[in-house]
């Protein structure tokens, strides 16, 4: 069971980002649930989806203690940063973290500067995308070109594709990949 | 058919019209709003009629024309709107009309909030409105059952010509899961043979009465009865896990059954001997599943989200007040798992103090 919770400003697309990572789970054969923040939460509030991944039947859609947080702004981050299993891997857009902002040290981190790369591709709105780009490198769950063209087929089933999302995708994976590989060289 | 990933809410609403449904009239409130608005676009795709009314109470009773004019028919709610329907489905029952009703249950009395609870039980168990009656309950657990629930629903509400309620909770109704939907199918409304409808020439003059007036001071209580017994008889529904050995028999539906899944499962793990059994239908009851249950229960647990343990009245009556009977309520937030443990351990250790 893969457990994960992605939360940020409401508008930075974190309710979508958690269901494109369960429909493409699900499309690999996984069960899955996805649970979203609702209600009181609003644009500028924080907002958070839960995604479960697992072989078998999934008794509750909450996440407890996730395997992995992806993390769009700081408010998030001291909200759910506790609750991250020890060994964990936390995803965090640094562009919206302050410098010298101190973390866990029992955990382990993907930085890159989300909003930034988003903004670099006049594709503000793709930080998410950069963030699953990132997460998709280190978590190794999916294929990258399995995830990005889930990335596309969700928001085109929508009317709204969006060529940009592909490489905010990318340059969020190349971000990871370097985390990654310097993850493997530190273990080996 | 391919699964498709799909919020609770909106596998109803989509498996209700799978089912024939061809109107719904209803009013937006959160946790329920996804329906309407999935119900307001996708509706004319099955040229029927999806309205947003001005109230619940004319969402209820829109759906009582629909519905006697034999449309499968669909109004949904929650916590302070559903109260509001109440009135109108005191009159469905009255009238032996077929309709549903969905309940996608938030928490706490008057205005509540939004977050998902089950305090609507003794309500929708009980019959919420004015009279004598009482209605089918179902209560879907997942998106899965959410859909197939809604589509087999209309079938048991016309089969006796009564209200069907469908009661989801907040949780059920935003999570998504993959789903798999049932076949469109089409419903005719004149098949039944007591819609409404005009008179063609050289047709029987039809006569619209009161059902009391119409059998009688004497017959009419035995045919509700006869009605109300085939429901008991024929509806029970109910999963159980693991009740075999239990020692401890959590009960619960809805998303708090999820959570109790957890943990039977963790109870498990540190030894304790847990089971569950999972209303499906929450009126009636399912009684059946608790006569079933051998000498090694202990006791039974109820684990909902209301702080008054409402459904452990139906526990005591399913088992005749043989074992002790306790509940663990949470307001506003999920049951958690490892309190559930915690809970039932201390039940038993309680119960073999006083052994």
């Amino acid at each position: 069971m893969t457990e994960l919770i992605i939360a940020g400003f409401g508008g930075q697309g974190v309710s979508v980002a958690g269901f494109i990572l369960a429909e493409a789970a699900m499309g690999l054969g996984w069960t899955v649930t996805w649970f979203p923040s609702y209600g009181a939460e609003m644009r500028g509030g924080t907002a958070n989806s839960h995604v479960k991944i697992a072989d078998g039947e999934i008794a509750s859609p909450y996440v407890t203690k996730p395997d992995y947080l992806i993390i769009l702004n700081e408010t998030s981050l001291d909200k759910f940063e506790k609750r991250l299993k020890p060994g964990g891997m936390l995803v965090i857009n640094t562009s919206l973290v302050r410098t010298g902002r101190g973390y866990r040290k029992d955990i382990k981190f993907a930085r890159l500067p989300a909003t930034e790369i988003a903004i670099g591709f006049n594709n503000a709105k793709g930080a998410n995308i950069a963030m699953l780009g990132a997460f998709c490198a280190v978590s190794r769950i999916f294929e990258p070109e399995y995830l990005r063209n889930a990335v596309d087929s969700h928001f085109a089933g929508k009317g709204k594709h969006n060529p940009k999302n592909a490489l905010c995708f990318n340059a969020g994976f190349e971000s990871g990949m370097v985390i990654y590989e310097h993850m493997q060289t530190a273990e080996a | 058919m391919a699964k498709v990933l799909m919020k609770g809410n909106e596998a109803l609403a989509e498996s209700a019209m799978r089912a024939g449904c061809r109107f719904f009239s209803g009013y937006p409130i959160t946790p329920q709003s996804e329906i309407l608005e999935y119900m307001s676009w996708r509706m004319p795709e099955y040229n029927g009629e999806c309205i947003q009314t001005e109230s619940e109470v004319a969402g209820i009773n829109m759906l009582f024309g629909a519905a006697a004019a034999g449309a499968r028919a669909l109004t949904t709610s929650s916590g302070p709107g559903f109260s509001l329907k109440q009135e109108g489905i005191s009159y469905l029952a009255a009238d032996d009309i077929p309709a549903v009703i969905v309940d996608v249950m938030r928490i706490g009395s008057g205005l509540g909030d939004v977050f998902q609870g089950q305090g609507d039980y003794w309500q929708l168990t009980r019959g919420g409105g004015h009279g004598d009656y009482r209605t089918v309950v179902f209560a879907p657990a997942g998106v899965q059952e959410n859909a197939d629930i809604a589509y087999a629903a209309f079938d048991v509400a016309e089969k006796y010509r009564h209200p069907v309620i469908i009661a989801s909770d907040a949780a059920i109704g935003q999570m998504a899961e993959a789903v798999e939907l049932p076949e469109r199918k089409e419903h005719d409304i004149g098949t039944g043979g007591w819609e409404l409808k005009s008179r063609k020439n050289g047709e029987e003059q039809r006569h619209i009465v009161n059902v009391y007036y119409h059998m009688g001071a004497d017959r009419y209580p035995t045919f509700l009865l006869d009605k109300y017994r085939r429901m008991t008889a024929e509806q029970q529904r109910w999963e159980c896990l693991r009740t075999a050995d239990a020692e401890i028999i959590l009960v619960a539906y809805g998303i708090s059954s999820r959570v109790c899944k957890q943990a039977v499962k963790d109870g498990r793990a540190e030894g304790l001997k847990l089971g569950l059994i999972r209303p499906i239908t929450l009126w009636p009851f399912p009684s059946r599943a608790f006569e079933k249950s051998g000498p090694q229960v202990k006791g039974f647990l109820s684990v909902e989200m209301n702080i008054l343990g409402q459904m452990t009245d139906d526990i005591i009556l399913a088992t005749g007040g043989r074992y002790p009977v306790k509940y663990y309520g949470e307001f506003a937030n999920v049951p958690d798992a490892g309190v559930c443990v915690e809970r039932a351990e201390a039940f038993l250790r309680e119960i073999r103090g006083k052994i």
